[in-house]
């Protein structure tokens, strides 16, 4: 009866490869796991793809065209009102994004992921002290905060990154703290308790497992927030500041010349449109295959 | 339903007060507010009189106890700029922000509260594919792109629309396009669900089985409970645009309190700031509250919770 039990294994699947078999019929999670992967892809190789120095002007060939638009090949997306090559500053561009966008989302989320577990697994005076606190954050105007922030201390990548870190955790508070709150009278939790283990313990291996779905889900939401947070400050000058090629701030420069070459802001717009979508569609996919219960 | 509102009523004014403690702060972040102010060129004396002048040489907490008092009586001290009171400035700018705040929710909810009630009637039918995508679009869109997208498309190519400024009506229409889609997937989104929901509960199905027509179940009956979370939404949101209007304004030129914010940031003018932080976050405070108070009132089950 050998071949009849190998059947049946064949049959019975682990739930670690039902949750393969659901992400991998999930179009929506494996477009934008593609389109991200691709990005990621552009931003660790630009050098070796980028045609040109994304930093290099050349003052006789400012505002080439788009190639097939009456642009040359040496320049395929045209180049830009110093004449620096457009495709290679995009592909740089995409560096910044990323770095931001994940920069921040691991300093958000770990300042929202210990005051939302704290709160929810404690309860309580604790759980009111940190709702009282996400109420306060929730409650400033983000962006103007962070203008304000970044014009104190004067425009770098840094300061950015840290100023979003610390602006953008609140979701990951709530989140987690509702997260940690359905686990924590879980029998499993109870059971460990029972045995002595220590809070630490039963925060970092009964807790957290629990909670990383939801986690990874938030983070995809908060870098998407970040990076068109990022763009829209150095869009206004007071984010990352020039020469560095942030999808933004090339937004910002293409500004001036809205009218006559609108390609400027359409190209790194598009690619910021498609950074965030690919984000976003992931995080809508991993939530939906993770908690297939919890669609619509 | 006396004690709800207590409750809420003191911890609306506990945030208020904390808010006014970081915004207050704000200005300390970066080092001597008086260093900055005088300039590159200053001399010890004069950076020495202008903290007289500006009060930087009292003790910090006397300082925030003074801004707080004036604040409470609408004395949020002088522009370093202009030199005028810092809320006459606020209370010239702030109509215009609040006009377009209400036009951009108001955009918002007539878009996604029809949409996100037919995707529900109708799940996986063309309109609800179509408020996915648009929800999708939504959430993907730079709002300062999208902005300068429709001004190309709208206000140069078409010419429909002026590019900038905040003279007209037809000045606000951009803008609060921009501001109310901003809006839209979440509004959209929360109705959907809330209308799937609601549908599937029992007093849906007494009520078809009762035979009542079905426009009536689906306003009288449904939407109506469905509609509980989504008011907290919007009020939420409209918090959100008030603050968030300062891109939107700065772009379209429009002369609202976003605007001064992003002008006060770059002259350095920062008790139009602080202020500025402060009365977005009271607003959006009072948002919040109104909102919770209104949702009591709509589902008594809150009340006692």
């Amino acid at each position: 009866m050998v071949s009849s039990s190998r059947s049946e294994i064949n049959h019975t699947s682990t739930p670690g490869q039902q949750l393969r078999r659901r992400a991998l019929r999930h179009w929506g999670l494996m477009i934008g796991s593609a389109l991200l992967g691709l990005i990621v892809l552009i931003a660790l190789f630009a050098p070796f793809i980028a045609p040109h120095d994304p930093y290099a002007q050349d003052l006789t060939l400012r505002y080439l065209r788009v190639a097939f638009m009456g642009g040359t090949w040496e320049h395929p997306l045209g180049t830009d009102h110093l004449g620096r090559d457009y495709l290679s500053r995009l592909l740089y561009g995409a560096r910044i994004s990323l770095t931001i966008g994940l920069v921040a989302a691991l300093i958000s989320g770990t300042i929202g992921t210990i005051l939302g577990v704290t709160a929810g697994y404690f309860g309580g005076r604790v759980d009111t002290v940190v709702m009282f606190i996400i109420t306060v954050r929730l409650s400033m105007p983000v962006v103007l905060v962070a203008l304000a922030v970044v014009a104190l201390f004067g425009g770098s990548l840094t300061v950015v990154v840290l100023v979003l870190g610390f602006l953008l955790w609140d979701q990951f508070a709530v989140v987690m703290r509702t997260s940690t709150q359905q686990i924590r009278s879980q029998d499993y939790v109870t059971s460990a308790r029972a045995l002595g283990c220590s809070t630490t313990r039963i925060i970092m291996t009964e807790i957290m497992p629990n909670v990383f779905n939801n986690m990874i889900v938030v983070i995809t939401l908060e870098m998407a927030h970040a990076i068109i947070l990022e763009a829209a400050l150095s869009f206004l000058g007071l984010g990352v500041q020039p020469p560095l090629p942030s999808w933004g701030l090339m937004i910002a420069e293409g500004k001036d010349m809205l009218f006559f070459e609108p390609f400027l802001i359409t190209i790194p717009g598009l690619a910021l449109f498609i950074l965030i979508f690919a984000i976003n569609m992931l995080g809508d996919g991993v939530r939906d295959v993770t908690a297939p219960e919890n669609r619509n | 339903m006396l004690r709800f509102l207590l409750t809420r009523l003191g911890l609306a004014a506990l945030v208020a007060l904390t808010v006014s403690l970081i915004s207050f702060s704000l200005l300390f972040l970066a080092g001597d507010p008086a260093v900055a102010l005088a300039g590159e060129a200053a001399t010890e004396e004069d950076i020495q009189a202008i903290r007289a002048q500006y009060g930087f040489d009292r003790p910090l907490p006397v300082q925030y106890v003074a801004w707080l008092t004036g604040a409470l009586t609408g004395d949020f001290g002088n522009s370093y700029y202009f030199n005028t009171p810092v809320i006459d400035l606020i209370t010239e700018r702030l109509p215009t922000t609040m006009r377009l705040g209400l036009a951009g929710i108001c955009f918002a909810l007539l878009l996604a509260v029809p949409l996100g009630v037919i995707a529900a009637i109708r799940p996986n039918s063309l309109i609800d594919r179509f408020a996915l995508f648009i929800s999708v679009v939504g959430q993907a869109m730079p709002t300062f792109w999208f902005s300068l997208i429709l001004i190309v498309i709208f206000a140069v190519a078409l010419g429909w629309v002026p590019v900038s400024g905040s003279d007209t009506w037809r000045h606000f229409i951009l803008p609060t396009v921009v501001l109310g889609y901003f809006a839209t997937p979440g509004i959209m989104r929360l109705t959907r669900a809330g209308m799937l929901e609601v549908l599937r509960a029992d007093y849906i199905r007494t009520a078809r089985a009762k035979g009542l027509h079905p426009l009536k179940i689906l306003f009288k009956h449904a939407l109506r409970n469905a509609a509980i979370p989504v008011v907290g939404l919007a009020a939420v949101q409209l918090g959100f645009m008030l603050g968030g209007s300062i891109v939107v304004e700065t772009i379209f030129a429009l002369n609202g309190a976003g605007l001064l914010a992003f002008e006060s940031i770059n002259r350095n003018d920062f008790p139009v700031v602080q202020a500025l932080i402060l009365i977005f976050s009271l607003i959006y405070v009072m948002l919040t509250l109104l909102a919770d108070l209104l949702n009591a009132w709509l589902d008594p089950r809150i009340r006692v919770a």
